[in-house]
């Protein structure tokens, strides 16, 4: 094996960037050979790949390993030893090989792909591994008696993929099959479509001049090819028609049912009994273009989730304590009275009672409120608290599910199925235009009746053909579909093409303060005197920097990555008090930062304002503080001033008042404003705003506004990090996308007027065609030409007009 | 005359057959993850082979 060294002089390699992962190397990292590791995580990966010939991984891509930082090796995943969560996990065990399908967030490049499909060469009790990059999920197949689930996890944790087992993994009752029914559908369609297209030539271009025999092969040949496309292809449109009709509404999918079964049923009466040709081509081309249409609106994200709730958020396993031992539980077993551990950055999974240890507890997912607060042993803690320090001993007191927090998920808002929110414009001009065709058919079937009753039959289902509203149906695919891939590209994501409807209707926005209007993990920090002192020297923000780069505190962090400059790594008597502040010797200063009390000097409060404040006193002398502000997104005020102009606007914070005064530059009127709100409180605001009839749309971003997010008619949640967790919610806006906001919203109501664009284009092709039809004088012909005509017009329509109006409204 | 309908009813048997490969593809999954193939195809397993050289 390779000699460790450590090289004492850090300014000969200020700028070694780690060989594993990437990262700049600190002074006191390691190397072995010529190679340098940031830390002892990414050093044991190497040494992995390296032992078993793996270290390709390293050639596909360079520095493609993901932090580990340090190793540990603890009880967590004990929990995959037991028997109910392994047989949830796995999708498929046969006793002897055994399939588990795990989501790997971590996954960013081919190396990823490529080490995690040879798996098989470091342990060969796996025997197969396979990655879906676009869903970075695993799948992986591994010989049971060789190997267990725990010891699999543990195998890919150790490379630096650890996957992402959350309660929802195990929650579900039935693994969701992938749908490919649509697919098919398509095929068979498509495959029709272009044959008898093939058939029906001839009969056009021959002018009449056909051999009888072989025409009538053509059309047995047509028959034979249409019946798959009307029991198979077509069969949704029935299904969707007939359960539409069932709840007495009339959708899009009823007079496109009607015009499919005239077609068809009308093409085999006039074939078999007067040897027509039949408007078999017609039909096909009718039940693929509308199925194309279905597919182009279907476009999902497969990397991103819009249904998490707490499950996803809450850990699985839970490390109950009993006395001296320590075992780790699934948190589906954790019940009331049971003694828990939480250690530092472990979330609290249900209410429960602080028992040992110094609580210090985050709760910026529950309330907003960005800044921890200490706990003493007696005080109740909420579950979604995230500790913060050293490890402390709970009793719990109420159930998972029935927790502060948890309990918003017992609402009757989340029992209310997604689909009551939506009625769609389609649908309301479905409702009128059937209506009226029937009316048109039943008046040309009346007049032709007088002149013979075939006459009548003729004009009758011919205005159905015509009537068929194929360019009416593709226009709402096309122009969504197109502007749902639009607004990805500019990072906005929508669960499915109805929400871009309901955001046109939106007329109240309400907004979340922390992690939406501001950045949730940056802050500014501002000096403040005390006693008229100057400002720190560079040399005193060193020596600051140099001790807050030692605590793990979110304060500390903040004010670490707010300083610029150096850091003295070494650091003597490093002392941290949690609740109270961090001290040590510096460079022979002794340095404390903390609390006003902590500290030894009286509290800077200069302008009244509640923002947090870190006392700082070095050798003994108080020097001043900081304070931390919240950093407000760039373009807020540009977007809250043109949103003021056409909507109405609230903010809600889970936090105090103290950014009251910075919230009024951008939002004008104080009574837009509410401070100290609770995950309950915020729903029931949507629930109030909607009460009186406002159409409602909430940008949030935590656990805390999932009840208003689900709620309100459009849900949007910002989130920094893709992969990182967002609530559930009907469209993700990833936050340096944030002032393209305005271009979004204004999009959304253009789309409307596309839509109404495309709707009159296929009205005037409708028009056009029932000038024959009522004339009694369709010919199969005219309707093989107008019918694909209208529908590729719309599309094109539909698809130029939202690429131009995107562009124009200043979308990429 | 015969001989064209022989032809098309041999075109449609071999277009029946593709249709019904790609109905398979589509079943066996073939379809579902379309883009880690095109990423897998570019890693060449060169160090493999060095190895069986060895």
């Amino acid at each position: 094996m390779s000699v460790e060294t450590r090289i004492p002089d850090s300014k000969t390699k200020s700028n070694v960037k780690c060989y594993h992962c990437g990262l700049v190397c600190p002074s006191d990292s390691i190397f072995i050979g010529e190679k340098f590791f940031c830390c002892q995580g990414c050093r044991t990966v190497y040494e992995i790949l390296e032992e078993n010939n793996l270290c390709q991984y390293y050639n596909l891509n360079s520095t493609p390993g993901i932090r580990l930082g340090e190793v540990n090796k603890d009880v967590r995943f004990g929990y995959l030893d037991d028997e109910t969560v392994k047989r949830q996990l796995s999708n498929f065990s046969d006793g002897t090989i055994s399939t588990v399908t795990f989501k790997i967030p971590s996954i960013h490049c081919s190396s990823c792909i490529w080490l995690l499909e040879n798996l098989f060469t470091i342990n060969p009790a796996i025997s197969n591994s396979r990655v879906d990059f676009l869903k970075k999920e695993l799948s992986v197949s591994f010989i049971e008696k060789d190997i267990t689930l725990r010891q699999v996890v543990e195998l890919i944790t150790s490379i630096g993929y650890e996957p992402q087992i959350n309660l929802k993994d195990l929650d579900k009752k039935v693994k969701k099959e992938t749908d490919r029914s649509l697919y098919l559908k398509i095929g068979v369609a498509g495959f029709c479509f272009a044959n008898i297209m093939l058939f029906s030539l001839p009969e056009y271009f021959s002018g009449g001049k056909i051999d009888p025999s072989l025409r009538s092969f053509f059309q047995f040949l047509n028959i034979l090819l249409a019946i798959p496309v009307f029991f198979y292809s077509s069969s949704e449109f029935f299904k969707s028609a007939l359960s539409g009709l069932k709840h007495k509404i009339v959708n899009i999918d009823v007079p496109i049912s009607l015009g499919i079964l005239t077609l068809f049923f009308r093409s085999i009466f006039e074939i078999i009994t007067i040897g027509e040709a039949g408007y078999m081509d017609s039909f096909v081309a009718l039940v693929f273009l509308l199925l194309v249409g279905k597919l182009f609106q279907k476009k999902t994200f497969d990397f991103l989730s819009f249904e998490r709730d707490y499950k996803a958020y809450f850990p699985v396993s839970i490390t109950k304590s009993s006395g001296t031992a320590q075992t780790s539980i699934p948190l589906s077993k954790l019940s009331k009275g049971d003694r828990i551990l939480v250690r530092n950055q472990e979330l609290i999974p249900a209410d429960s009672i602080l028992i040992d240890g110094h609580g210090f507890i985050d709760y910026s997912f529950v309330t907003g409120e960005s800044n921890p607060v200490p706990k003493q042993s007696g005080d109740l803690l909420y579950a979604g608290g995230r500790q913060v320090g050293g490890a402390i001993e709970l009793d719990v007191v109420k159930d998972v599910s029935q927790s502060y927090l948890t309990q918003l998920w017992n609402t009757d808002t989340f029992e209310q199925t997604y689909k009551s929110k939506i009625t769609s414009i389609t649908n309301l001009v479905a409702k009128y235009f059937t209506f009226i065709v029937i009316t048109i058919a039943t008046i040309a079937a009346v007049y032709w009746f007088q002149t013979g009753p075939i006459l009548a039959m003729n004009a009758f289902t011919a205005v159905l053909i015509i009537a068929c509203p194929c360019a009416l149906a593709l226009s709402i695919p096309f122009t969504f579909g197109n502007s749902l891939r639009i607004l990805a590209r500019n990072k906005f994501y929508l669960k499915n093409t109805d929400i871009i409807e309901l955001l046109a209707k939106v007329d109240t926005i309400v907004f979340d303060k922390t992690g939406t209007l501001t950045k949730s993990q940056d802050s500014g920090i501002k000096f403040v005197s005390i006693n008229g002192k100057r400002d720190f020297t560079d040399y005193e923000r060193k020596l600051i920097k140099s001790l807050v780069h030692q605590s793990a505190h979110p304060l500390s962090r903040r004010i670490e990555s707010a300083l610029n400059g150096g850091i003295f790594t070494n650091i003597l008597e490093f002392a941290e008090i949690p609740g109270r502040g961090i001290e040590g010797i510096v460079d022979d200063h002794h340095v404390k930062i903390g609390s006003a009390a902590f500290v030894g000097q009286e509290t800077c409060r200069n302008n009244g304002t509640m923002a947090s404040v870190v006392s700082i006193s070095i050798d003994d002398q108080s020097r001043g503080c900081y304070q931390l502000e919240n950093i407000y997104r760039p373009g807020l005020e540009r977007v809250i001033k043109y949103l003021g102009n056409l909507y109405d606007l609230a903010l809600l914070s889970g936090d105090n008042e103290s950014e009251k005064s910075n919230l009024l530059r951008f939002f004008k009127d104080p009574g837009y404003l509410y401070f100290n709100q609770s995950p309950m409180d915020k729903l029931e605001f949507v629930k109030k705003l909607q009460r009186e009839n406002k159409k409602v749309l909430m940008i949030g971003d935590g656990l805390n506004d999932a009840g208003a997010l689900r709620q309100s008619d459009v849900g949007i949640s910002v989130s920094e990090d893709l992969n990182s967790f967002s609530p559930a919610c009907d469209a993700i806006l990833e936050a340096k996308s944030f002032p393209q906001l305005i271009n979004i919203l204004r999009f959304a109501k253009t789309n409307m007027n596309i839509i109404i664009a495309s709707f009159t284009i296929s009205f005037l092709y409708n028009i056009f065609g029932l000038g024959f039809a009522v004339r009694g004088i369709l010919s199969p012909l005219i309707s093989a030409i107008l019918m694909p005509l209208s529908s590729i017009s719309v599309i094109l329509f539909a698809t130029g007009s939202t690429y131009f109006f995107a562009k124009l409204k200043g979308l990429r | 005359m015969s001989a064209i309908v022989v032809l098309i009813g041999a075109s449609l048997i071999v277009a029946v057959g593709f249709l019904f490969a790609f109905l398979w593809a589509v079943k066996t999954g073939q379809f579902d993850d379309k883009y880690t193939p095109s990423i897998r195809m570019l890693i060449d397993d060169k160090e493999e082979e060095e190895k069986q050289k060895r």
